[in-house]
């Protein structure tokens, strides 16, 4: 059994009280010492709240010192954490908080009124924590100051959370329209960071990007990595995290260590972030996931960070990365096809079966199942789903499957192949195509919906949305953008629309997908 | 130098044929709010850029590539034409 995941930021903490923890480039830093004191008000506040082991506090704030601090003290409150993203719409981060039962949530003046709404239709009422500013800790800290009025809360214990008690939630898309909640254990969360540890080497003079949303599982390293070893970590926001030549510039400023993101940011900053013009002689690890590297913008990556170690992680949020693949340097000149995602991690173990669940012959195509200390518990409240993503084999393991097929090489690397159902990669983030469908039908004038994803060299994949409409006249393509806009996040807008007198079906009059793909 | 009614066009063409194909480019107003609706994405956003940059010879900082500055059409000329100057 291991320690929770916070023990390891409290005893870097008692090491390293002095060290910069995190920094919030233009906003400020914290040291150890200071986020372990606001991060202790943080659980007072919340045991005081009512919050204890096993509930849920959600997170819906930009990224900040403000929401480490938070993360913090929910689980030494014992609570497991739900972030979501605040700048999806706030009907879908109310479900999310209405879905897992949050008990409060931290989130900032500006985003309250249209959430408060949607929880109001909910008839949810859990408890906000509203911060006036957002930044270096200091307006949680006044939130707090003006929750303890003349009184602090209480000290209370920081809860030693047992493995299987649940640390954080994250939601990802859901077939069926509606987000669904991954579980992950504080276990499965130290067995990945201590995966982390022996496969990255950090030290305390380690600088850490944090370039990926708290809602995304690259968020996990990022913050729990560095923080359990006392090294500082640098919150990069939304707004820079897209900006190649902003974020060029902070790499260097920062002088970041080991970066993490998808491998599109990558590309972006390999074609627009003029890398060969700064000092970046503190990089040493670079590691990407969340999707396929295309092999050309992989070359000129490592052509102009030359000496670095790149890793290609992969797994997805129900089990964390799983395998991984170190890419060996210089990226030959001839090569296309890309890299394997590489062996399955020490922490867990794999393997390739058929779709009646017997094991496939090596070098057969099958699909990958993983399991393991890292593996997800469920999906929260869908005990369906939850059965349907597992099987049990004939010892009684459980096994998750990934919907990833892969075939495994002699030396035991799995090459990816493609996925067995309608989910596809975006920008690191996953989309279920379902999902958007679900979208496009609360448009009042779209009559049927269907969506296809196909591979793209530039932007990894395009998606486009075919529909047919109730009226003669279809709203334009700006109007569909506007209106997806405020109902699904921004990086599921599709990237085309077209009408379609009607859709085309099959014999049995469901939507004709491959008709669509002939089509598009 | 391009002058303001040009540039509008050849903003305008560029836009409807990028990212907007099969629009009606009567639809494309020149006080359309184009990121605040999520019209262009961030991708869009910096292609735009590199666009005008290109068109009118001049250099946008990274900042400027932003809802304050791009939003509509009319706002990219007046931020070109300010570089320009």
């Amino acid at each position: 059994m291991s320690a929770p995941l916070h023990f390891d930021f409290i005893e870097a903490a008692r090491l390293h009280p002095g060290r910069v923890a995190v920094v919030e480039p233009k906003a400020g830093q914290i040291t150890y010492a200071q986020l372990d004191a606001l991060s202790d008000r943080v659980r007072d506040r919340l045991i005081a709240l009512g919050v204890g082991r096993g509930d849920r506090v959600g997170m819906y704030v930009r990224k900040s010192i403000d929401g480490v601090a938070y993360i913090l003290g929910a689980l030494k409150a014992g609570a497991a954490y739900v972030p979501v993203d605040p700048g999806a719409p706030p009907a879908r981060n109310a479900y999310i908080m209405h879905n897992c039962a949050v008990k409060t949530v931290l989130t900032e003046a500006k985003l309250t009124e249209k959430f408060r709404a949607e929880l109001q239709q909910l008839g949810a009422s859990p408890e906000l924590l509203v911060l006036d500013t957002v930044g270096a800790g200091q307006g949680l800290a006044a939130c707090l100051d003006v929750l303890d009025g003349a009184r602090l809360a209480p000290l209370s214990a920081t809860d030693a959370a047992p493995a299987d008690s649940l640390a954080y939630i994250l939601y990802t898309s859901g077939s069926t329209g509606k987000p669904k909640g991954v579980m992950l254990s504080h276990e499965n969360a130290v067995s990945f960071v201590q995966w982390c540890v022996e496969v990255f080497e950090p030290t305390p003079e380690d600088r850490f990007s944090s370039h990926a949303p708290f809602h995304f599982d690259l968020s996990i390293l990022d913050l729990h990595v560095s923080l359990g070893c006392g090294a500082a970590v640098v919150l990069i926001g939304e707004d820079l995290g897209k900006d190649p030549v902003r974020l060029a510039k902070l790499i260097a400023d920062e002088r970041i260590s080991i970066w993490y993101s998808a491998p599109s940011i990558l590309s972006l900053l390999a074609q627009f972030g003029n890398l060969d013009k700064a000092d970046y002689s503190n990089l040493r690890h670079v590691l990407f996931a969340g999707e396929v590297f295309p092999v050309k913008h992989l070359r000129h990556v490592t052509r102009l960070w030359p000496g670095r170690r790149y890793f290609n992680l992969y797994g997805p949020t129900e089990t964390n990365v799983c395998t991984y693949y170190e890419v060996m340097l210089p990226v030959p000149e001839e090569r296309s096809v890309p890299y394997p995602i590489g062996p399955v991690c020490s922490h867990l173990d794999s393997k390739v079966v058929d779709e009646h669940g017997t094991t496939v012959a090596k070098g057969a195509e099958g699909e990958l199942c993983i399991t393991g200390r890292g593996v997800m518990q469920g999906y929260w409240s869908l005990p369906e789903q939850t059965a349907n993503g597992f099987f049990v084999d004939v010892d009684g393991t459980r096994w998750y499957r990934t919907g990833d097929i892969v075939v495994e090489e002699a030396n035991g690397d799995y090459i990816y192949r493609g996925r067995r159902d309608r989910m596809v990669k975006r920008r690191g983030y996953r989309v279920e195509l379902g999902e958007i469908e679900s979208g496009l039908y609360k448009h009042d004038k779209v009559k049927e919906a269907a969506v296809i994803a196909k591979p793209d060299e530039e932007a990894g994949v395009k998606i486009t949305a075919y529909l047919s409409c109730k009226v003669a006249e279809a709203p334009s393509l700006i109007e569909m953008k506007r209106f997806c806009s405020e109902h699904i996040p921004i990086y599921m807008i599709p990237d085309r629309f077209v009408w379609l007198e009607t859709l085309p079906k099959t014999s049995t009059d469901k939507v004709d997908y491959q008709r669509l793909k002939e089509l598009n | 130098m391009m002058n303001s009614d040009e540039l509008r066009k050849a903003i305008k063409g560029y836009i409807l044929s990028e990212f907007l194909p099969g629009e009606k480019p009567e639809n494309v107003t020149d006080d359309l709010p184009l990121i605040s609706s999520g019209v262009l994405d961030s991708i869009a956003t910096l292609k735009l850029v590199l666009f005008l940059e290109e068109k009118c010879g001049i250099v946008l900082e990274a900042h400027e590539a932003d809802k304050e500055n791009m939003d509509t059409i009319d706002m990219m000329v007046a931020t070109a034409q300010s570089k320009q100057k």
